[in-house]
């Protein structure tokens, strides 16, 4: 099959949709001739036209509202935010606005509106470009959260995310861009709410998310050298979570880490760890649930500091020894 | 530049409308005022007595299909757009026959079927929103018009700004209406900016604005047709900034140490919106006194039903708690 990138899958899954439905477009800072900060949107505009690639303003309080009226009156806008730090000026209408407008108007609108938006650290950003705060946005009622891992997912996620009749929070890891897999070109969808086994094993069962299911599956390899069997499953989206494949896996296994890049204090992997706590499933389990995260800093700007930050396959490969006494 | 009713093309129906429709404004807001000091409504309420003009001459120019945003001190915006009186009064009440069916309460009146895009609890959150379904209008050739409603406290929100500029450099179809009371909860407007006229923030973003007197409502919607008639030409957005004054509290706990009692008695005496209006028709002889009774016993016929019906409506059932919620 043919290979294309994380960042081509999802330009692939926006302007598929674009075609089959005027009522989709894409608004945001620089996404017209320049193609957005990371090129993802290249060669749309051509292909759309500037009415429906909408270069806007610098200016997240009022783009970000743009773009839950237009949802509110029938368009289905996706908004990137240019860096997933930036949506603090756009929190208002995400938060205030999108996530509550349908239930506190008794269910007669809808916010169908996709927002885009590039995280994680490890591109020499520094703290205001690098952040995982997607945890910030489960913590909302009304909100969905997605969060691919591949190019694969990427391209199936979006679409369900264009399609979905609630605000949806999508959000892109930029080393993660340019990594390549194996995607159709023909439609298909993966519904939020999936989670997918990634590598089935049989010892311990890692929950990772985003760049982190990477990590994983090379950590995975190491251990599998020394014998330990490890089961990688990326939730795919946070919001809803798919708690049955998680749980299931854990009943095979008895052992759990959770990783994310996010910092580790208040992270969504302790709502998974919790989730487990309280389900049936804790009395599968052989040892104490192990988490991995961030640690408690600001992004550093040097490299080796900032790769330090935030967990790498090595820090997987150890926990996951610990947790089997080795 | 006050206009009076000789230089108005409006028709002797529409003027007794506008009339009624203000009356109706002020009496919904003394019945769910006398509602709440009663105990029979919870939470708080802004209240809009004394600003009827602007949200009645707002709307006159304004069809159906044409979309408000509006603000915490909203029920004055909703009924002059055609949200009415009984489920409004029902939502108060917190009653599932309420157009929000007892979810959104005082702040959150929405009623999409008449272009109302609902109230709002953030202040200057409005005018973004708007923007966007003007740009749906524009998108999709619909040729309607949003009107933003916000007061003065608003536009010293980044929101407000923002929201201005992006119309302005895409030519939006919004008509943003400042209501100038001259003050956010207690903050005076002479404390809080260092210009004299709100409109003159039109300038910074390339929009023509005027400053006029929202207490006279044949000002106010000449002023809103000009508006309109502009942004559905093509031509973008106008910034309106009507000077306006709210004869109660900002809410419920509002002692008003921030205002004397004597401001307060020179607006209610000389600028009431409602008796100006109604001396002007009865002067021109469009409206006979016996008229402005009938009207008068109408209106307060429509609160005691919109009451009754609103007392007798069901709670919301607890099993709706999650409902219209999907993540």
């Amino acid at each position: 099959m043919r290979e294309v990138t994380y960042l081509e899958a999802i330009r692939e899954a926006m302007s598929q949709e674009m075609r089959k439905d005027d009522n989709v477009f894409i608004m945001g800072e620089d996404i017209g001739i320049y193609g957005g900060a990371f090129g993802l949107t290249n060669g749309m505009i051509e292909e759309f036209g500037p009415e429906r690639v909408r270069n806007t303003p610098i200016s997240e309080a009022a783009i970000s509202g743009c773009a839950v009226g237009a949802a509110m009156t029938g368009m289905r806008p996706i908004l990137e935010i240019q860096f997933s730090d930036f949506i603090m000026i756009a929190m208002d209408n995400i938060v205030n606005q999108a996530a509550k407008t349908r239930y506190m108007y008794g269910g007669k609108a809808q916010v169908p509106i996709v927002i885009r938006l590039p995280g994680g650290s490890g591109a020499g950003f520094a703290a205001q470009h690098s952040q995982s705060l997607e945890a910030w946005m489960t913590h909302v009622p009304g909100l969905k959260v997605v969060q691919p891992s591949n190019a694969y997912d990427a391209k199936g996620l979006m679409k369900a995310a264009i399609k979905d009749n609630n605000p949806v929070l999508f959000y892109e890891h930029k080393l993660l861009y340019n990594t390549k897999g194996e995607v159709p070109e023909e439609d298909y969808e993966i519904p939020l709410g999936q989670a997918d086994i990634k590598k089935e094993g049989s010892d311990i069962t890692i929950v990772a998310t985003a760049i982190m299911v990477n990590k994983a599956l090379e950590a995975a390899v190491e251990l599998e050298k020394e014998g330990i069997s490890v089961e990688v499953i990326d939730p795919r989206t946070l919001v809803p979570l798919d708690t049955a494949t998680i749980l299931e896996s854990v009943k095979k296994t008895s052992r759990v880490l959770v990783v994310y890049e996010a910092v580790k204090r208040s992270g969504y992997g302790a709502e998974i760890v919790s989730m487990i706590a309280e389900s049936d499933v804790f009395d599968y389990l052989d040892a104490p649930i192990r988490r991995l995260g961030g640690l408690a800093t600001p992004i550093p700007y040097n490299p080796v500091l900032e790769k330090a930050a935030v967990p790498q396959v090595d820090d997987i490969v150890q926990e996951c020894k610990k947790l089997m006494n080795k | 530049m006050s206009i009076s009713i000789k230089e108005t093309s409006h028709s002797p129906e529409q003027l007794k409308t506008m009339l009624y429709d203000m009356m109706v404004i002020r009496s919904f807001e003394e019945t769910v005022e006398k509602l709440f000091q009663q105990g029979r409504i919870h939470g708080t309420m802004h209240l809009c007595i004394g600003q009827e003009a602007t949200a009645v001459g707002a709307c006159v120019p304004l069809t159906n299909e044409d979309k408000i945003t509006s603000t915490h001190r909203g029920h004055g915006h909703s009924l002059a757009k055609g949200t009415k009186v009984k489920g409004m009064m029902a939502e108060l009440l917190g009653k599932e026959t309420g157009y929000c069916k007892g979810k959104g309460g005082s702040m959150h009146i929405a009623d999409l079927d008449v272009g109302n895009l609902g109230a709002n609890g953030i202040v200057a959150a409005g005018l973004p929103l708007a923007t966007g379904a003007a740009l749906t209008s524009k998108m999709k050739n619909l040729g309607y018009v949003v009107v933003s409603f916000f007061g003065d406290g608003a536009t010293n929100e980044g929101a407000f700004h923002e929201a201005i500029n992006l119309a302005s450099v895409w030519d939006l179809p919004v008509v943003f209406f400042c209501e100038n009371n001259l003050y956010g909860m207690s903050g005076s407007i002479k404390e809080m900016t260092n210009i004299a006229n709100i409109a003159d923030r039109g300038a910074a973003y390339g929009i023509p604005s005027e400053t006029i007197d929202g207490n006279n409502v044949l000002e106010v919607a000449e002023a809103t047709e000009r508006a309109v008639a502009r942004a559905r030409e093509g031509k973008g957005p106008t910034l309106i900034e009507a000077h306006t004054y709210r004869w109660r509290g900002h809410s419920r706990s509002d002692a008003r140490k921030y205002r004397t009692r004597v401001e307060e008695k020179e607006w209610r005496q000389m600028r009431d919106p409602i008796a100006s209006f109604k001396e002007q028709l009865v002067a021109e002889n469009i409206l006979m006194e016996e008229e402005y009774e009938a009207l008068d016993k109408k209106v307060q016929a429509e609160m005691d039903e919109a009451v009754k019906f609103a007392e007798n409506s069901k709670e919301p059932s607890l099993d709706t708690l999650m409902n219209d919620i999907f993540a």
